[in-house]
């Protein structure tokens, strides 16, 4: 009988027995992340294990090592919340004086990284460290109980954004750090999602395998903070993807002008200029990736913030370079 | 053999650095201590000194990156003032919770506001209670000295503690006196290789550093550094008396001066002791019984060598450069710690003096001397003293 080989190693970095909520997608992306780490630790240095993780505080800090008790299997390091970029900084400098190979994998989540920790970011960053930084995005400060980041969506409810009589929810449009990281000119910065894992794992092992500092932003789903189904994480994943919402990109050496913006799936229909997307017309309505959670919920009773957001999502992808046709759903 | 030169605390601080072989650096500019970088970057440029010298975007940062480093376990420096050891705060508590041996050169100086660039000792004091051993050098020779005692204690495994040592803000800093520099193979054979035995990040062994406490765990991390400064006080000691041994400079947590027989002892810590000892042979000619005592190490603090003073006055009169609200000065805290149970113990005045920069001169002491004989004498006096404050300006 013919074996198929996995798709990705077997091998876990982050183990069972960590202490996250059913259903958590940013336990899957790490979980991804490092398994795709260690494919390219294997390929380019043949050793699988030749990496170190340091962590920012955060939900996925906060359940992976409770003492006496830890879920890694690489070595990990935790210093605070703001500091995963500098504490990555350090250990980078140590292998190399100690002549270790390998590559450092710094983690943080949206609050850790678009907000207090974009300083220390943009430091590692520009002083070119070989570091990956890995930024989970699950729009909001979970580990404290779902409070308003930077990089919290327009219209989501959060605690601190509650929509009310003189609030529609969170009232600014998301901040997209991947192009702040751009910015730096580095070598790697890409966009991602748990609901494509293939091209996730391809694009960390790509992160993984380049000399000098990447960064990967990539959105997982919250069921407590999104307040959506337990099982549905990669499709309303998938949904943020095919809708428009979650835009899937490369760019390589700081070149914003040859942006590698991948195809939504979904029905969209993607028009190409020279081998580059200029337009994409989606086919899903928006609105089907935001029925999925209770964090959109009150926005179904005021449609024209659902516009209002659609507009938001235009203007970000022409900032790509792309101009968007998004539907509105049938009546 | 060792070479004499003339240079600044700062230099002094950075030739401590580059004899001590750190293999990360990451450092921030800040005065007064800017010259520390300034000159380490030119040791690793000039191939002087073979460390990555990380220039972090803040010293927040600089702190940071030392944890990643040293968690990586290599021995690991870096250099600070001030508002630049303030911004560090949150990770000095982080560094010695994970029992990291990094070791910081601050040069003492005042926390705005009003912003003040100039010497007093209110940024390494308010970091008393962070874990860190504390260090005072009172010249720049100390300034040297203290730092490879610093990383010899800090790396020794009874202890595994982070360590700063103070030196004055310009009175130190920017001001140049001879110092001897050891000889590299004797600092070698000092200090050793460090080999982490806790702190590493190796693929062939994985750990994990830097983990959730709980209720049930996170006492006991916490009672963990206060055993390991009480563990210093014997270490530090041994590590005097090896220093004193190999380069012939003797060092001891509290220095006395002309005590023997004193009535009235003055204490102080830094560049003011070298003052004090002046004004007590000043004083010493007119036929006064005083002495001086100079604090060289505030943390651990030595309770039992303060005792031990105690019995040698009538008064203890302290002279401090900083403030901690309704106590006085942080001295005065804690020498009425050391003292509070023991019998037949000698009155404790506090001065505080110097904040900001401000001279401190005869004139002033003179004052403080005023203050203390009322209370050798039994008169009644205030215990806690600003001392040549501008009260025309209040």
């Amino acid at each position: 009988m013919a074996v198929r080989k996995p798709p990705i190693t077997t091998r876990e970095y982050w183990a069972p027995g960590h202490a996250a909520c059913a259903g958590c997608g940013c336990a899957t992306a790490l979980k991804l992340a490092t398994k795709a780490f260690s494919e390219a630790m294997e390929e380019k240095f043949g050793d699988p294990n030749a990496f170190a993780v340091a962590q920012a505080t955060g939900c996925m800090e906060v359940v992976s090592a409770v003492f006496p008790y830890t879920a890694w299997k690489a070595p990990w390091v935790h210093v605070a919340f703001e500091n995963a970029a500098a504490a990555a900084s350090g250990v980078e400098a140590a292998w190399k004086k100690l002549g270790r190979k390998g590559k450092i994998l710094a983690i943080g989540g949206d609050g850790g990284t678009a907000d207090i920790g974009l300083q220390a970011l943009s430091g590692m960053l520009e002083r070119w460290h070989n570091v990956v930084y890995l930024m989970y995005d699950n729009e909001a400060y979970m580990n404290t109980g779902i409070q308003r980041s930077s990089s919290t969506p327009y219209g989501a409810w959060t605690t601190t954004s509650p929509p009310g009589k003189y609030s529609i929810g969170e009232d600014k449009p998301k901040k997209w750090v991947a192009l702040i990281a751009a910015a730096h000119q580095i070598p790697y910065v890409a966009t991602a999602s748990i609901g494509n894992p293939f091209d996730f794992i391809r694009k960390m092992k790509k992160a993984a395998k380049v000399d000098g500092p990447a960064f990967v932003q990539v959105q997982c789903t919250c069921p407590t903070g999104w307040k959506s189904p337990l099982e549905k994480g990669v499709e309303i994943a998938r949904l943020a993807i095919e809708t428009g919402v979650w835009p899937l990109f490369e760019i390589e050496n700081g070149d914003i002008w040859n942006i590698k913006i991948q195809a939504p799936g979904g029905g969209a229909k993607v028009k190409r200029e020279g081998g580059r997307v200029v337009a994409i017309e989606f086919k899903k309505p928006i609105e089907e990736y935001l029925k999925l959670q209770g964090r959109f919920k009150h926005l179904f009773k005021q449609p024209e913030a659902i516009d209002v957001m659609r507009e938001q999502i235009k203007a970000m992808w022409k900032v790509l370079g792309v101009d968007v046709i998004l539907p509105k759903p049938e009546e | 053999m060792p070479i004499r030169k003339v240079m600044k605390a700062n230099e002094a601080a950075a030739w401590a650095a580059k004899l001590a072989k750190p293999k990360v650096i990451a450092a921030f500019p800040i005065t007064p201590s800017t010259l520390v970088p300034e000159k380490i970057s030119e040791f690793v440029a000039d191939g002087e000194l073979d460390a990555e010298f990380i220039k972090v975007e803040s010293e927040h940062s600089a702190i940071s990156a030392c944890v990643g480093a040293s968690a990586a376990g290599v021995r690991t420096f870096t250099a600070t003032a001030s508002q630049g050891l303030a911004l560090m705060h949150e990770i000095l508590f982080i560094a010695a919770g994970m029992r990291l041996p990094i070791v910081i050169a601050v040069g003492n100086r005042a926390l705005s506001a009003p912003i003040n660039i100039w010497n007093d000792w209110q940024d390494t004091i308010s970091e008393r209670d962070t874990g860190w051993l504390q260090f005072y050098a009172e010249n720049n020779q100390e300034a040297l000295d203290l730092i490879l005692i610093a990383f010899k204690v800090a790396e020794d495994e009874r202890v595994l503690l982070p360590a700063m040592v103070g030196f004055d803000a310009f009175i130190l800093t920017h001001t140049v006196e001879p110092v001897e520099i050891p000889d590299q193979e004797l600092v070698d054979e000092f200090l050793g290789e460090y080999v982490p035995k806790h702190a590493y990040l190796d693929p062939a062994k994985p750990i994990t550093q830097g983990a959730l406490g709980f209720p049930a765990h996170y006492m006991e991390a916490r009672y963990g550094v206060w055993e390991a400064n009480e563990a210093a006080k014997k270490v530090i000691d041994e590590a005097f008396a090896e220093f004193e041994k190999k380069f012939g400079r003797k060092y001891q947590k509290i220095e006395e001066y002309r005590t023997e027989d004193a009535d009235i002892i003055f204490v102080t810590m830094g560049s003011l002791a070298g003052t004090l000892k002046e004004y007590v042979d000043h004083l010493r000619e007119k036929g006064l019984k005083v002495g001086a005592a100079k604090i060289t190490v505030y943390r651990p603090f030595p309770v039992e060598e303060v005792r031990e003073l105690a019995k040698k006055a009538k008064v203890l009169a302290l002279l401090e450069k900083n403030v901690t609200f309704s106590v006085g000065g942080a001295l005065f805290q804690d020498f009425s710690r050391a003292l509070v149970n023991v019998e037949d113990k000698p009155k404790i005045v506090d001065f505080i003096l110097g904040l900001g920069g401000r001279d401190v001169t005869f004139k002033d002491l003179d004052e403080a001397l005023e203050i203390s004989k009322k209370a050798l004498a039994g008169e009644e006096f205030e215990e806690v003293n600003w001392i040549g404050l501008r009260k025309e300006i209040l």
